[in-house]
């Protein structure tokens, strides 16, 4: 597509990094990879679905280092894209978005709200895991 | 062809193109956002599933997943869930992958893979609910 050399917008690099960049960035990166996440949810269901043989490989693919590893990234991308997700229906609602709430000096609500969405995700994982490891420690005493 | 100041530079050749609008982002914009609702508590009622299966054995997970209630919200789960991704996917491709026969051949794969997926998972959900 041959056109005219005009002048591009200004891109990434000369813009100040905020952390509504690093949610962007994040929310398609964890989509990406909850993408993933529901091949092995399709795996899962046709294990159960196939009889007993098939469900006890899958589910020590999940009890293994490499399956608990991504079984916890999953667990974050999905608590991460659901809390930033839930922020961008708000947004998407118009709410946020007054001039003063933009400017980080003034009103740094805006800005608070994204650290807020990655600090919950973050705690939201850790508890979860928490609840996981006592519950089956619990259970093997 | 009005001169009204909008048009004034603008030629019928950008149609010829095929550039501009193609007059489908709203409800691009407005299926992405409904599937998005309905994620939020379908997304929370399955991490807590998950969590409650965890160390399940065959029985076990294969009875929790056939009760009626679980398998309901488990079809809208897997739904919502790929059309949401494949929604999703569509606009990073479209974003980055800037040589179009590529582009082409991913949106067709990501579309087919998205429902073929989906459908197995329906089907898993259906066999074990119905056995």
């Amino acid at each position: 597509m041959s056109q005219s050399a005009r002048p591009l917008s200004p891109h990434l690099g000369i813009y100040r990094w905020r952390v509504n960049m690093w949610q962007s960035v994040l929310h398609r990166l964890t989509g990406l990879f909850l993408c993933l996440g529901a091949l092995l949810l399709a795996w899962g269901l046709i294990a159960v679905a196939s009889g007993a043989d098939a469900w006890s490989t899958f589910a020590a693919f999940c009890a293994s280092g490499i399956g608990t590893l991504l079984l916890v990234a999953w667990t974050w991308a999905l608590l991460f894209h659901l809390c930033n997700g839930i922020q961008h229906l708000f947004r998407d609602g118009g709410s946020g978005f007054d001039a003063a709430q933009r400017d980080h000096s003034r009103t740094p609500s805006y800005f608070a709200t994204g650290w807020i969405v990655i600090g919950a995700s973050i705690v939201l994982t850790v508890l979860v895991w928490i609840c996981l490891f006592v519950r089956s420690s619990g259970g093997a005493a | 062809m009005s001169a009204n100041s909008g048009e004034a530079f603008r030629t019928p050749l950008k149609n010829v193109r095929g550039l501009g609008s193609a007059q489908s982002g709203v409800r691009h914009w407005w299926l992405q956002r409904i599937t998005a609702v309905a994620l939020v508590p379908l997304s929370l009622w399955f991490l807590w599933l998950l969590m409650s299966l965890m160390h399940a054995d065959f029985v076990t997970a294969r009875a929790a997943i056939g009760q009626p209630v679980h398998a309901v919200l488990l079809v809208a789960f897997v739904v919502s869930l790929f059309w949401h991704g494949a929604l999703g996917l569509q606009v990073v491709i479209e974003d980055y992958v800037h040589v179009r026969w590529q582009e082409i051949a991913l949106q067709v794969a990501v579309r087919f893979g998205a429902f073929l997926t989906a459908v197995a998972c329906l089907f898993a959900i259906a066999r074990i609910a119905l056995h």
